[in-house]
């Protein structure tokens, strides 16, 4: 997983709360195989028209959000499904970060799996920069996340608090599989202690 | 008691599972049983080959198809090739790694969260994952049961174990009597109306009060399995003996000589008095109505009786943006009665409402009727072991003669992975667990609602009453 440490790169402001995984990438898309690809279908039905033609209304297609890489959103980003295409369009795509009031709970997970620094802002802060990204643009910004600020050429716009696991897990690109296999012994002397109590966790016969 | 410590469900369940806590890190919680489907497994398990690592526990692993399965006749071959080769790379993924699938052709195939419980797979004091978020669904039963990612499904498949942030408990309490005609699905909706649709984000919901005591546990699992549309992690309902009675004689279930021993330690799993919830919200349903959606989420719900809103007389400014938004959308004005507005399909099915009782109710309503003839129908079974005993009953024949098709199990129109979706502008009462925009097909308009309001829906050709029906 790539590392996120500071990054700067121009705001797409897209200006609503609760969008649903199903619009971050429509279930016809999920059906590949492959972890990765998915950047052509983000915001799928939004950024093409009913004829698959681009709707050049939307953000990500207007001149002044080309190449962006931080997507600045309202909040409960990422509700509804788990699919962690979610992410992976994102990604494809190439945004590195997204600032949101608030994210829903298995998208923030999904984000920090790959390397996608979702980080909530005050809401008021939010607000404030989606104006600005929409009347300044492009707007570009500094995500650093050692620092837990973001910044506009050099003066602060906004800090952020994160968990200090989660922050270190996009710092480092760790391995979370690799963290956790760390602990075998712990997994193994778990199973031997807890079976003979829990007959119902060990099936007599693998199905 | 944890110690002499009153707890809460949630923590019994979380301490019971504990491998392993480092400070500052989130806690190492054991899994059960870990759930899978074709679509978020197969870049799991191409992940593992590329690390050289191995599935721990196959044995704790259950796989099946449901997503992109056609419900069409099951001798066909799957005409999506892409949907295709990504079951027979789960077939393949099942057979290296020595994973039980319940495959096409299987009696024990169905949606994921319809089989778990039906096969005694699901059990209390489970923690259960999938990568799939309605695997909230399996908390009905007293288990901490809840969805993740892909990279978790890997993360699960190489240690069996999963890191997790222990989420703050929620309790919700149903006061009041539930009045006749008022389905599970009625009070799931009005709940996630009341909390929103990130009220509960963070939180594991636990259901409590005489209402929920005296519900069936396929209305449980419908309870538990929307948990998620208020944006809980999970959703979870005490074991009582409705639950051990579901229990028995379930083919992966307990044996008759464990089930004394069983339902004794199951009985402690429940939250003891003078534990304390993060939140607690109380709500008297004793005035509810049936519960259609307006909007394009699940928190934009009304009574059958009500109105789709007016925008402008909401003050949250992106509240009111999202409900313009969403009348555009759904191709409503402010103030039109819920009852006025006509439906071109009625979908009965999914992981929500796709169960027996489900199908029994919607027979009860449409049995010796007709479809009204605006209206195309139909009812897909969540599992086949529901589609044998809807047919053994004869409620296939009642639904074929009132109108209705009447399909092979699988998720369908819910997700519309499958041919099964709403064209553009179709207008949709469907008994599945999300509304939002494209989700059924692009550009349809899907209101959920009760199989019962579904049903009468079907019948009218309009949003309808059930109880008047």
């Amino acid at each position: 997983m790539e590392p996120f440490r500071v990054h700067t790169g121009v705001v797409a402001p897209l200006d609503q709360a609760d969008i649903d995984t199903d619009q971050i990438i429509p279930k016809q898309f999920l059906k590949s195989i492959a972890r990765e690809g998915y950047g052509d279908f983000l915001f799928h039905d939004w950024r093409t028209e009913d004829s698959g033609v681009i709707n050049p209304a939307f953000i990500l297609n207007r001149e002044s959000y080309r190449g962006a890489s931080i997507l600045l959103t309202g909040r409960n980003f990422g509700c509804g499904s788990s699919r962690e295409h979610a992410a992976w369009a994102l990604r494809d795509f190439g945004f590195r970060a997204i600032l949101a009031p608030s994210f829903a709970d298995i998208f923030r997970e999904n984000a920090d799996q790959n390397g996608l620094a979702a980080l909530s802002l005050e809401e008021s802060v939010v607000r404030e920069l989606l104006a600005r990204a929409q009347s300044e643009a492009p707007l570009r910004l500094t995500v650093d996340l050692e620092q837990c600020t973001v910044a506009d050429s050099g003066t602060l716009v906004a800090s952020f608090e994160i968990d200090d696991f989660r922050k270190m897990c996009l710092l480092e690109g760790l391995d979370r599989i690799g963290l956790t296999l760390r602990q075998v012994e712990a997994i193994s002397s778990f199973e031997q202690q807890r079976w003979p109590n829990r007959p119902e966790a060990a099936p007599e016969e693998p199905f | 008691m944890i110690g002499d410590q009153p707890s809460t469900l949630l923590d019994k369940i979380w301490n019971n599972h504990l491998v392993h806590a480092d400070p500052g890190a989130p806690d190492l919680l054991y899994v059960d049983l870990h759930l899978l489907h074709e679509v978020t497994s197969a870049q799991a398990f191409d992940g593992l080959e590329v690390t050289g690592r191995t599935v721990r526990r196959p044995d704790l692993c259950v796989a099946t198809v449901d997503h992109n399965i056609p419900t069409t006749d099951r001798s066909l071959p799957v005409l999506d090739s892409i949907a295709r080769r990504q079951m027979e790379v789960l077939r393949e993924n099942a057979q290296s790694h020595g994973i039980r699938l319940f495959d096409v052709d299987d009696e024990r195939q169905g949606i994921v969260h319809v089989i778990g419980p039906e096969l005694g797979l699901t059990r209390p004091g489970m923690v259960i994952v999938c990568g799939d978020s309605h695997t909230s669904t399996h908390g009905a039963f007293g288990a901490l049961s809840f969805g993740i990612g892909t990279s978790e499904v890997e993360h699960v498949l190489a240690t069996q174990c999963i890191p997790q942030r222990r989420p703050k408990a929620m309790e919700i309490r149903l006061k009041g009597d539930r009045p006749i005609g008022i389905s599970a699905k009625d009070l799931i909706l009005a709940i996630i109306g009341e909390v929103g649709v990130s009220g509960a984000a963070g939180h594991v919901i636990e259901y409590t009060g005489p209402v929920v005591g005296s519900l069936s546990m396929e209305e449980r699992m419908t309870i538990c399995n929307m948990s998620i549309e208020a944006g809980a992690r999970a959703g979870m309902i005490s074991p009582d003996t409705t639950t051990f009675e579901y229990l028995k004689g379930r083919e992966f279930g307990p044996s008759s000589d464990e089930f004394a021993d069983l339902t004794m330690e199951w009985g402690s799993l429940k939250t003891d008095d003078g534990a304390t919830f993060d939140r607690s919200v109380v709500m008297d349903v004793s005035d509810l109505e049936p519960q259609v959606t307006w909007g394009t989420n699940p928190g934009m719900v009304t009574g059958i009786s009500g109105r789709v809103p007016n925008p402008d007389e909401i003050e949250d400014e992106e509240v009111r943006d999202s409900a313009e938004r969403a009348l555009t959308y759904m191709g409503l004005g402010p103030g039109t009665p819920m009852e006025s507005i006509n439906v071109d399909r009625v979908f009965v099915g999914s992981c929500t409402n796709g169960r027996l009782e489900d199908l029994r109710e919607v027979a009860r309503i449409v049995n010796g009727k007709r479809v009204h003839s605006g209206v195309h129908a139909m009812v897909v079974p969540g599992s086949t072991a529901v589609r044998h005993q809807a047919e053994l009953e004869g409620l296939d024949r009642v639904f074929k003669d009132a109108g209705f098709e009447w399909r092979e199990a699988g998720c369908s129109m819910c997700i519309g992975m499958n041919p099964d979706t709403l064209s553009a502008g179709e207008r949709c009462a469907s008994t599945t667990n999300r509304n939002f925009e494209g989700r059924q097909g692009r550009g349809g308009r899907t209101h959920l609602v009760s199989p019962a309001t579904a049903a009468a829906t079907a019948l009218a050709g309009r949003f309808t009453d059930p109880r008047s029906s």
